[in-house]
């Protein structure tokens, strides 16, 4: 048991008439990093606020650390470092200040844990004397995490902490990341980016409250059921519509500069594409089958979900 | 296929300085009618100020600026009847029915009572989204409300649509969706101008221009970028640019 970082047993969540989380359970171990994918409205925030106690779930439970979110949540409160999707440190205090604050009400000080955050706010430190108000984007980030850092946590919740953040800063956010995890902090961080997803060791994907699949990224990339080929013509327009005429195709869509298409005919020979674009006049056409992504994966769950809901219905 | 249409933006030499900072380092280009143009850049690289300069909200600090034929100094007006604009953040109003929000739009653009009707019912068909007509906004799932969002921005079928972010936050499929709309705006021959986080996003616009610390770093066909810096996404085309750069002041 007491391997477990944090644990959620079947846990839901309502706000009037919206199911923000529907019966939801994983396990995350000590030290691991997990991530939480999708979209607004996934429930990942809803998420976030019952593991750092600030919301009680409607039924089930959840546990960080072994302490029970709703009877020990001063202890989580002591153990856990949160760093929520909208910037909250005070944006009339400075840098320094901000950070010196999260230190003081943990009763600890900066130079105690300055080696925990050193990586991350030396980038900051040269500007410790502006207001938190006026940093960019990515300096605000920097000492938001920071701040979730400087009491020594045992376990970071970090929430879209890359929305809205370029590529660039993105893939740094995520080398910091990297670093933290070896210093042996269990990490919870949601994105709405799918090729995150490949930087966690396990992650959730999640769609209107519900956990579709958990797995490591890898074995979720090994389970897409069927072949994706990556298409390219000279008519990138029409290849979506003429795509669709080959028999058993599952789906058609735009990935980056090609097209996916998805084929559950077993043996399906993908010289048939080649035929059939021809035929339809396409030229210059390139075929390749691809590795799928988490962002295929997702999408085939998102449609039978759907399929599952109108069944249902 | 571009090079016969018209211009609908023209920046010669657009600089914007704010006191001793100049977010806008003396930026020039064209944007054709009907063109998805994509307008990428890390944080802070200063597009934001060049889009608002473009919308007409805020006067360039010296250059020649053209948007839907007006100046960009005395026609702000105008630009702004010409333009449509949508974002991540600012879209509808959370408070008013779907159908309130197409009328009050409607409204602001000058359209008839019988337009906004029409146009109305049109974009609603086409989404089939008539169900939720009489529903107020905050009711109704995100990805909803992108796609409504952007036919509001397009109710007055305006030269140019700005679109800030408009698929941050989105589901993978909805996203793609949005970006079929995008799609027939352009073949209807309005001009998208787009922002986006999303590197697959860069590669469907038919021109990218890449800004780096308020210059613009790179501007061509997202084909030509990726041989020219010899990669094979859009996504290290911009890891490329706008690393070099990423030490932040």
């Amino acid at each position: 048991m007491n391997q477990k970082s944090v644990v959620l047993e079947n846990v839901s969540k309502s706000y009037e008439s919206v199911k923000a989380l529907t019966e939801v359970s994983v396990s995350i171990e000590k030290g691991e990093l997990f991530g939480f994918i999708g979209p607004d409205g996934a429930g990942k925030t809803t998420l976030f606020r019952i593991l750092s106690t600030l919301l009680n779930p409607d039924s089930g439970f959840a546990t960080v650390e072994g302490f029970n979110t709703i009877t020990d949540y001063k202890s989580i409160r002591k153990i856990v470092g949160y760093m929520p999707g909208k910037f909250s440190l005070y944006q009339d205090l400075t840098v320094e200040e901000n950070l010196k604050f999260f230190a003081s009400i943990y009763k600890t000080t900066i130079e105690e844990n300055y080696h925990l955050v050193s990586d991350i706010y030396r980038h900051i430190e040269p500007f410790k004397h502006r207001k938190a108000g006026k940093l960019s984007g990515g300096m605000k980030q920097k000492l938001a995490l920071s701040c979730a850092l400087i009491h020594k946590p045992e376990v970071l919740f970090l929430d879209e902490p890359t929305t809205g953040v370029d590529a660039v800063s993105r893939m740094e956010f995520w080398e910091m990341l990297k670093k933290l995890q070896v210093q042996g902090i269990t990490i919870l961080v949601s994105t709405p980016y799918m090729d995150e997803a490949a930087l966690c060791d396990r992650v959730a994907l999640m769609q209107k409250g519900h956990f579709m699949t958990i797995n490591t990224p890898q074995a979720i990339i090994d389970e897409f059921p069927m072949k994706i080929f990556g298409v390219k013509s000279n008519r990138m327009f029409d290849l979506l519509i003429d795509l669709q005429s080959i028999p058993s195709t599952e789906d058609v869509y735009r990935f980056g500069d090609v097209v996916h298409f998805l084929n559950n005919e077993t043996g399906f020979d993908m010289n048939v594409i080649y035929r059939v674009l021809k035929q339809k006049g396409h030229a210059e056409i390139v075929v390749h089958q691809v590795m799928p992504t988490i962002e295929d994966s997702f999408m085939l769950n998102m449609k039978k979900a759907d399929h599952f809901n109108a069944v249902m219905q | 296929m571009t090079t016969n249409r018209p211009n609908v933006i023209e920046v010669r030499n657009l600089v914007k300085k704010f006191g001793d900072f100049i977010a806008n380092d003396n930026l020039t280009f064209d944007v054709k009618q009907g063109e998805i143009f994509g307008f990428l850049g890390a944080n802070g690289a200063g597009k934001t100020t060049a889009m608002k300069i473009l919308c007409g909200l805020q006067a360039p600090t010296s250059g020649d600026i053209k948007v839907a034929g007006f100046d960009v100094y005395h026609q702000t007006n105008k630009i702004k009847q010409n333009i449509g604009y949508m974002s991540q953040r600012f879209s509808l109003y959370e408070d008013l029915t779907v159908k309130q929000n197409f009328q009050f739009y409607g409204g602001i653009y000058g359209l008839s009572g019988k337009q906004i009707k029409e146009r109305t019912e049109y974009f609603l068909n086409k989404l089939e989204l008539s169900h939720v007509a009489n529903k107020i906004l905050k009711e109704i799932p995100l990805g909803w409300k992108q796609k409504l969002a952007f036919s509001v921005a397009v109710l007055h079928h305006p030269k140019i649509v700005f679109l800030d972010e408009p698929t941050g936050g989105v589901d993978p499929i909805t996203r793609r969706q949005f970006w079929e709309m995008i799609y027939e705006a352009a073949n209807e021959g309005i001009t998208v101008f787009v922002t986006t986080h999303y590197m697959d996003e860069a590669e469907y616009c038919e021109r990218v221009c890449i800004m780096v610390d308020g210059r613009i770093e790179a501007m061509d066909t997202p084909s030509a970028l990726k041989n020219k810096y010899e990669v094979t996404s859009m996504n290290e085309v911009f890891i490329r640019l706008a690393r070099a750069q990423s030490t932040e002041q």
